[in-house]
């Protein structure tokens, strides 16, 4: 099915592109960047032209009717009882045969692409292994240097043109894992073990969200997703597998001291240093994402130092507590965690 | 039986005093006159739709700009769960069950339901759990995880505190009621239908009710037994929904859409009978492929039962279920295009003329089938993956239960309201208000489905501003306004019509269905005789028949065989009683008892059992042989 | 307008009717019927949830819960089956509008009630992994305490019936309420059968 995407996609554009309008594009499955989407845009075309047909034909016919009425006087006809009704009771047989066409090819269309969907797992070629907080997503994957489960937050990454198996596990309740650019929506079930196989083919940032109601932060449990070529995604790999940089400055050796000893590392893991906490993201490489507090802030040093104190302010009822430091202490925080790359 | 017209007030007078209530407040409590009950179970019912509107607008308020904060996460979950939790269980399924309370035996010619203290008993018990539901969130323990509160995010370990249970609990209350009518409509409708009536001679709105009501009664047990486990779960410590102890959060949710999906068409059928009913009357003719239109209702009505997967496409079920789920789904939409053909074809091929009824119906039509085209969407498995839990899917059930239920529930108020008040409602204000309404709610929900595509999740309180859906949003809440204004406007036509409405006599709109021969409104006891039917539109015969013989100095009613409605014997009918109302109190205390503890079951089920030994003992004079005899 | 439409023309007169009606002529034997098939379905989509959490498991019941005891509830089902004798009897002769059988019959129908439900009792009593060990105890106990509410509130019935037969002269319609009665004791027999098939049979048959 790959190899005549390009093909489907060109097909029926038109009445997408007046709906791509105005919206962002980054978590849309009106702009597909994988084969998944791909296939699922061009079946929701076909859809759109049969469904289409089928409501004009019915708006059609009630015109007609509609003109009967409006001829007629007000005054109250006398009732027909017995009307003759043959070329309606053809009509009614082509009107089923229409309905019944349609909706075998729309029911085939579904399963041909229910097929291609399928057929990814023929050709998984990357495990990430992807957990559901409440509301927050741990991102693993494994180093192929050491072999060890390497983990970062909130930011999936994906070699283009490759399909990777998505494997999902909660941590607590049902959630949602869901790139619409790229693929359809699997949910994450405690005491299930699903995956979903996606396989992107466009470049660029998109943005994932959870879609499965899962408490009262579940509207900011977002994510960012970055489409790599093969060798930036083994470079960034690379990197995020490396232990967290030691603090380059005084200022920095003394958030340093605050978040491995204090009570950050109760829930934080920066690898290599005395934090080691599993209940939160792993923050060994924050620096290095694009955004933090699951996809709603993005990463710099004031949104940092915001969350760390008044995060119940930015999302209410999230887990992370509000920790108060002295303003040099905050301060000194946030410069060492801009370090972490 | 006197003959004459002296005869005819004599008997009159005799059934108005058999069939009376007892005056007042007391005559209120122990009604059982299923007109008075229905009214009531209407008012209360629209009044819940009026709440939940409101809970609407604010949550349309909240989201008509990104990151506003007029509403936090917490109220906002609230208001979604209260609004879809009060629109399915406390307004549209009773809604329609109080429609057939107050017209069946009407259109059945008859003076009563089957078991008229039942029908008491369901609206005392629907109100028990109207309040049950409302009562908590007036005191801020409102449920606040959805209509369909999924565990584990529902269960002990993450949902302290008893919202849950209360939820649960007042799922029981409204089952329950809906149990007691459902049993009620289909004994009437099998057993007292006039002689003639056969099954091919009913009224399709009795076909869509009697299919309706057997659809509730295999829905509604899933419903009741899983929300059960799910409290057994939080307050027993069982393990049904627990995956660490050999549990399966999946079977919360199977047992929730097989009661879940037929649930929707127990709505939508008895809207698709007030909808044949009005087009046959308004057309002049009746209905265009009566047979099809029978076996259509039978055919979802099957049919509906073995789709509710297709709720749980994004679950990882194994693809060849899909598969199934997504052909049942797909072929559901064939009975109903047959039944949409039948009747434009009716209109079409009639006498039609245009009054507000038909307005509602061409409403009905035009909206209905948008829902219809992205329900076929939503039912192709992987396209499903990518539209469920999205703004789309909440402009696909919008469409259908507003277009395919409401649109016609208000169409049939203004059909029916000149028979249930002696007055006609405004046309003016009722175009008006059609108007507002339909166009409001498809500028409200039509970009709905592009926010959906647009990527926009359901649930959500707030949303970013750089995802672009702003301006969308704001055009959804502008059209929930209109439509909202439009809904103000239709009531107030029925309040001012109620006074200054213009007269109507029996039949203002020349339908051909047994209601119509009565006056408007009909006194207590309906018909003064048994009406006797030999075609299918009775009214519109040239003579109406009817026997003598029914009682009228006591409360009696003619039973007939299933088939053929050949009369079989004279039933009593019972008079007011308290005992619904007393037991439907019962039956609460046991209820809201079992949330915070399962000895409830046991001392609640006491009362119970006294107050439904007192409500079945028999009215007959003492033993006058045996050890306990009179002495 | 239709408004003005003449009366009906009375064409013949109903009131040599009877008063009364059996089976499924009578109007309350189809309330009767409907409440059997509200509680059939629970039955049965309660069977349907054991299964299901069965078919999800690989060893059922789990490894460390003994299978449930057949003693009990063998007593149980064989009791249940040997009390439709006496229950269809009292059916047979309150058809026949024998006043002086059907009041005894109601009241052995009353005392087998009881006994079953201490059988009943003995049962539940000896079963071993508890409602809230695992989701396994958890079925049972559901399926179990789902039956036992019926025999529960139809003994209840039966006492109430019987009660009141004894005090008063007995109707048409009592004595159609008193085969109503006996319809739904067999419904609360032939509910057990395949409740008891699949929770003592069917795991040591797998």
């Amino acid at each position: 099915m790959g190899g005549t995407g390009s093909m489907r996609r060109g097909a029926a554009l038109v009445p997408v592109m007046l709906l791509v309008g105005a919206c962002s594009g980054v978590q849309s499955p009106l702009a597909p960047a994988g084969e998944q989407a791909a296939d699922q845009l061009w079946l929701f075309q076909l859809m759109l032209w049969v469904c289409g047909i089928l409501y004009l034909l019915v708006v059609g016919f009630l015109g007609l009717a509609l003109v009967r009425v409006f001829r007629n006087t007000s005054r109250l006809a006398e009732p027909e009882l017995a009307p003759a009704d043959r070329t309606l009771d053809r009509s009614l047989l082509v009107w089923a045969s229409i309905i019944i066409a349609g909706l075998t090819l729309l029911a085939g269309a579904s399963f041909v692409v229910d097929r291609a969907l399928a057929a990814a797992q023929a050709r998984e070629a990357l495990r990430v292994r992807v957990t559901a907080h409440q509301w927050w997503w741990r991102i693993a994957y494994r180093d192929p240097a050491s072999g060890r489960w390497v983990e970062t937050a909130n930011e999936l990454h994906l070699p283009a043109g490759r399909t990777a198996r998505i494997e999902l596990a909660s941590a607590d309740v049902i959630h949602s894992f869901w790139v619409p650019n790229v693929a359809g929506k699997m949910d994450v079930i405690p005491g299930r073990a699903n995956a979903i196989d996606v396989t992107p083919h466009r470049l660029g940032w998109f943005r994932g969200q959870c879609a499965e109601f899962c408490g009262v932060q579940h509207a900011k449990m977002a994510f960012d997703v970055k489409v790599d070529t093969p060798a930036e995604f083994a470079a960034w790999l690379a990197t995020q597998a490396r232990s967290a940089a030691a603090p380059a400055d005084p200022v920095a050796a003394r958030g340093f001291q605050i978040v491995t000893q204090g009570q950050c590392a109760m829930c934080h893991v920066v690898r290599g240093t005395a934090a080691a906490g599993r209940p939160g993201p792993d923050l060994t490489h924050i620096a290095s994402r694009r955004s933090i507090a699951a996809g709603i802030l993005s990463m710099n040093r004031g949104n940092l130092q915001g969350w760390i104190a008044q995060p119940q302010a930015l999302k209410p009822g999230t887990m992370m507590p509000a920790v108060t430091l002295e303003p040099g202490d905050a301060d000194a925080v946030a410069h060492y965690l801009e370090q972490l790359k | 039986m006197s003959a004459g017209a002296d005869g005819v007030e004599l008997r009159r007078a005799e059934l108005a005093e058999a069939w009376r209530d007892p005056p007042g407040l007391w005559g209120f409590l122990v009604t059982v006159d299923h007109k008075r009950l229905a009214a009531r179970y209407i008012v209360t019912t629209m009044f819940l739709l009026f709440l939940a509107g409101l809970l609407a607008m604010d949550m349309r308020i909240q989201l008509s700009a990104p990151g506003l904060h007029r509403m936090g996460p917490q109220l906002y979950n609230e208001s979604f769960s209260l609004h879809g939790s009060t629109m399915l269980f406390l307004v549209s399924v009773p809604v329609m069950e109080a429609m057939a309370l107050w017209l069946v035996p009407l259109m059945l010619g008859q003076r009563n339901m089957a078991f008229p203290r039942l029908a008491a008993f369901s609206y005392w018990l629907y109100l028990g759990g109207a309040l049950m539901l409302w009562v908590p969130h007036a005191l801020d323990i409102t449920p606040d995880l959805g209509w369909f509160e999924y565990p584990p995010l529902s269960g002990p370990g993450y949902a302290p505190g008893h919202r849950v249970d209360i939820w649960a609990q007042m799922i029981t209350f409204t089952e329950v009621a809906a149990l007691a009518a459902s049993v009620n409509i289909i004994a009437t409708i099998l057993k007292l239908r006039p002689p003639g009536m056969t099954l091919a001679r009913m009224p399709l709105f009795l076909w869509a009710m009697l299919i309706a009501s057997l659809m509730t009664i295999f829905a509604l047990p899933a419903i009741m037994l899983t929300t059960s486990m799910l409290i057994a779960d939080r307050l027993v410590a069982t393990h049904f929904f627990s995956p660490s102890g050999g549990g399966d959060v999946l079977l919360f949710q199977h047992l929730y859409w097989f009661f879940g999906h037929p649930e929707v068409y127990i709505i939508f059928i008895p809207a698709v009978g007030f909808v044949s009913s009005i087009v046959e009357t308004f057309s002049r003719r009746p209905i265009f492929g009566y047979p099809a239109m029978v076996l259509s209702v039978l055919a979802i009505g099957v049919l509906a039962f073995g789709l509710w997967v297709h709720h749980m496409f994004a679950v990882g079920l194994p693809r060849l279920g899909n598969d199934f789920y997504t052909a049942a789904s797909m072929t559901i939409a064939l009975p109903a295009g047959v039944q949409i053909f039948c009747w434009i074809a009716t209109i079409f091929s009639g006498r039609p003329r245009m009054a507000t009824p038909l307005l509602w119906v061409v409403g009905f039509l035009v909206t209905f089938v948008i829902g219809g085209m992205s329900g076929i969407m939503t039912a192709s498995a992987p396209l499903d993956l990518q539209l469920t839990d999205t703004y789309f899917v909440v402009a696909h059930f919008h469409y259908v239960l507003v277009g395919g239920a409401i649109f016609p529930l208000l169409g049939a108020f203004c059909y029916w309201y000149p028979k249930a008040t002696g007055r006609l409602m405004s046309e003016r204000l009722g175009v008006l208000a059609f108007a507002l309404i339909v166009g409001g709610f498809n500028i409200g929900f039509f970009p709905m489905h592009v926010l959906g595509l647009w990527g926009m999740p359901r649930r959500v309180y707030t949303y970013p501003a750089e995802m672009g859906w702003g301006p969308l949003n704001m055009l959804a809440t502008i059209g929930s306004t209109i439509a909202v204004i439009g809904g103000l406007v239709f009531v107030a036509n029925a309040l001012w019509s109620y006074w200054r409405g213009e007269r109507a006599g029996a039949d203002p709109w020349g339908g051909h269905t047994l209601e119509w021969l009565c006056p408007s409104p009909p006194p207590s006891y309906n018909f003064d005789s048994t009406p006797t039917v030999r075609s299918i539109t009775p009214l519109w015969e040239p003579e109406l028949l009817a026997y003598d013989g029914i009682a009228t100095t006591k409360r009696e009613l003619l039973v007939t065989s299933v088939m053929e409605a050949e009369p079989i014997y004279r039933q009593n009918s019972v008079g007011p009683s308290i005992w619904p109302l007393v037991a439907a109190v019962a039956v609460s205390i046991l209820f809201v008892g079992s949330i915070f503890t399962p000895w409830a079951l046991v001392w609640g089920a006491l009362p119970i059992a006294i107050t439904l030994s007192l409500w079945f003992w028999p009215t007959r004079e003492r033993a006058k042989t045996g050890p306990l005899r009179k002495r | 307008m239709m408004n003005d439409r003449a009366e009906p023309r009375i064409i013949g007169d109903l009131s040599g009717l009877p008063e009364s009606a059996q089976g499924p002529d009578h109007l309350v034997w189809w309330g009767n019927i409907g409440f059997m098939l509200i509680e059939g379905t629970g039955f049965a989509l309660a069977l349907g949830a054991y299964l299901f959490l069965a078919s999800r498991s690989a060893h059922w019941p789990p490894p460390d819960d003994p299978l449930p005891g057949l003693m009990w509830s063998g007593i149980l089902t064989i009791g249940l089956m040997l009390s439709e004798v006496p229950n269809l009897w009292v059916k047979r002769r309150a058809a026949a509008h024998d006043a002086g059988s059907v009041r005894i019959g109601v009241v052995i129908m009353t005392v087998i009630g009881l006994v079953l439900l201490v059988v009943r009792g003995f049962e539940i009593a000896v079963l071993v992994p508890s409602w809230n060990h695992d989701a396994y105890g958890s079925m049972v106990w559901l399926l179990l305490v789902l039956h036992t509410s019926h025999i529960l509130t139809d003994c209840g019935d039966t006492f109430v019936q019987a009660l009141w037969l004894y005090t008063h002269e007995i109707g048409d319609d009592q004595f159609a309420d008193v085969e109503d009665n006996a319809d739904y004791w067999t419904f609360v027999v032939v509910a057990w059968l395949p409740l008891y098939a699949v929770v003592y049979w069917l795991p040591r048959l797998a």
